[in-house]
């Protein structure tokens, strides 16, 4: 086996991995945790003028 | 409020106002050469002449400009998606000011004629080894803020981050291997057809990951949050992620077609570019899906407009790039203004655009307002820019094909139809159409500084308070 079977087998595999990766993502078990993942963006009060506690008074304050 | 801890806004402050002021510089300096192009006569020194300014301006507009954006963008998201402050002050305050003193070493030098030959990678080995040292602390900011982050996922926005900072070091230490004999000049660790394979699998992954991977970071964040709902599918982004990394380091080959590179090489990196349509427009069409159900946003928010504009030309780009790599049509495209056409889709409609619109999203909220001081202004600016954009790819579409055909064609006898500068003169009209879109998106920017101005100007910088994920407020 020379070098270039390697490299054969590691573009194979490389490949066989993102097969799984793709299964991955699209499996229902893993639903769940990437809806939570999506929502992260919105875990958070945003602009101080509109948002609620601390960074209310801090934005007006200025 | 002094015990209450909050985000480090200061340094995404100061790359967002560099954003605009080395997005002007760089634009003008586009402007400049593309009237050269129309009028020779203007270059009148060799200082201001075309060969030393236009690495100049793809240099400014590449990192100074998008890299500003992309500095600005990823210290924010990921901040907030991972509700810790940033790793380090200190570092942060480093790469800002390591950053701006490589574009003003970049500005002093690129003029002086002091290059290493290596396209989008001219700076000598001084500046090569200072970007090596900002790029290092940079990446230990971004992901020691995600190493202590408080949220159990790390979102999207961040792999895309993480991806771009990790491909740009490797990618920067191997092409830039230099052997240097003076202060102001090296040569090449490389020789001959590995030299030029080296460069063009640094060059195109600079384009895969610098101007597409980061920006899609910026995406992944700033559209779902202007468009006020989550990305349209979490698992295509993933697939879409993996897919880009697993077949963009690929594609360099393609700028390589009918050289001294083995035909095989060729043959790979056109193959890969071809698989790259599919994994970019899944990208694309997950970004602009993220609207459906309140496409009327689209109508009034030209914050929302600049950005899924902007995945339109990521669309375009993103497909043409793939055409032009078949090796047929690029025997027709290589060389002429097409390329450069399909550079600016990319970069002008792409990368500048989305830039632009995360920009403006960030401006009030660093300084404590709800919003820009003019919505009609970047309802102007998006009108004047994507016109410009359009004129500008218009142009050199007819143009690059023109010269083509031109260059190609051969009369019964064998020989050559046209002379080279009979295609240089059948390109004059298109070259003037080419700088008024260049100066219209120049204006844009112009309109966008104005605004910026207006909006920070006498406001107190705000930092607002770092706040726990819900998940953790519940429990």
């Amino acid at each position: 086996m020379d070098i270039n079977d390697a490299r054969s087998i590691l573009t194979v595999l490389s490949f066989a991995c993102f097969v799984g990766i793709a299964l991955w993502a699209y499996s229902g078990r893993n639903k769940a945790r990437f809806d939570e993942a999506a929502n992260l963006p919105f875990e958070d009060d945003e602009l101080p003028a509109s948002s609620e506690g601390g960074a209310k008074t801090r934005g007006t304050a200025s | 409020m002094s015990t209450q801890s909050t985000y480090n806004y200061k340094v995404v402050r100061q790359f967002s106002v560099m954003t605009v002021i080395w997005g002007i510089v760089g634009m003008l300096v586009g402007v400049i050469i593309a009237a050269q192009l129309v009028w020779p006569q203007l270059n009148v020194m060799e200082w201001l002449s075309y060969g030393r300014l236009r690495p100049l301006h793809t240099n400014a507009v590449i990192f100074a400009f998008g890299g500003c954006a992309l500095f600005a963008t990823s210290y924010y998201v990921v901040q907030r998606t991972c509700h810790v402050r940033l790793f380090s002050d200190a570092l942060a305050a480093f790469t800002f000011w390591g950053w701006q003193l490589i574009i003003v070493l970049a500005a002093v030098t690129l003029p002086l004629g002091f290059t290493s030959g290596k396209e989008y990678a001219e700076l000598e080995w001084p500046i090569d080894i200072l970007i090596t040292l900002v790029w290092v602390a940079y990446a230990i900011n971004f992901f020691g803020t995600i190493a202590k982050r408080k949220t159990p996922h790390i979102y999207v926005a961040n792999w895309f981050f993480g991806a771009f900072i990790l491909t740009v070091a490797l990618l920067h230490l191997v092409n830039s291997a230099e052997i240097p004999v003076s202060l102001t000049k090296s040569y090449s660790a490389y020789a001959g057809v590995q030299d030029a394979m080296v460069q063009w699998w640094y060059g195109h992954n600079a384009v895969g990951f610098f101007l597409t991977a980061g920006f899609l970071g910026m995406m992944y964040y700033f559209v779902p949050k202007q468009a006020e709902r989550p990305v349209y599918s979490y698992r295509l982004s993933v697939v879409h992620f993996w897919a880009l990394i697993f077949t963009y380091m690929w594609a360099g080959p393609h700028h390589l077609h009918y050289t001294a590179l083995p035909d095989w090489t060729q043959s790979v990196g056109m193959l890969f570019s071809l698989i790259l349509l599919a994994p970019s427009w899944g990208g694309m069409i997950n970004g602009i899906m993220t609207l459906s159900g309140a496409w009327h946003k689209l109508r009034t928010d030209p914050i929302l407009k600049f950005l899924i504009t902007s995945l339109s030309f990521y669309g375009m780009s993103t497909f043409e790039g793939p055409m032009m790599s078949i090796k047929t049509v690029n025997a027709l495209s290589h060389y002429t203004d097409w390329t450069v056409g399909h550079v600016h889709s990319g970069a002008l409609g792409w990368v500048a655009m989305i830039s632009i619109g995360s920009i403006y999203y960030l401006i009030p909220r660093l300084f404590g307002q709800k919003e820009m001081y003019s919505i009609k202004l970047i309802t102007m600016h998006f009108w004047i820019a994507t016109i410009g954009v359009v004129l500008y790819i218009a142009a050199m579409w007819i143009s690059g094909v023109m010269q083509g055909l031109m260059w190609r064609a051969t009369n019964p006898d064998g020989t050559l139809t046209y002379s080279f500068v009979e295609s240089v003169k059948a390109t004059y009209p298109f070259y003037s159409i080419r700088l008024l879109g260049g100066i219209m998106f120049l204006v844009g920017m112009l309109l966008m500084l104005y605004n910026v101005l207006k909006t920070i100007a006498g406001k107190k910088a705000y930092d607002a308070p770092v706040l726990a994920p819900m998940a953790a407020q519940a429990a």
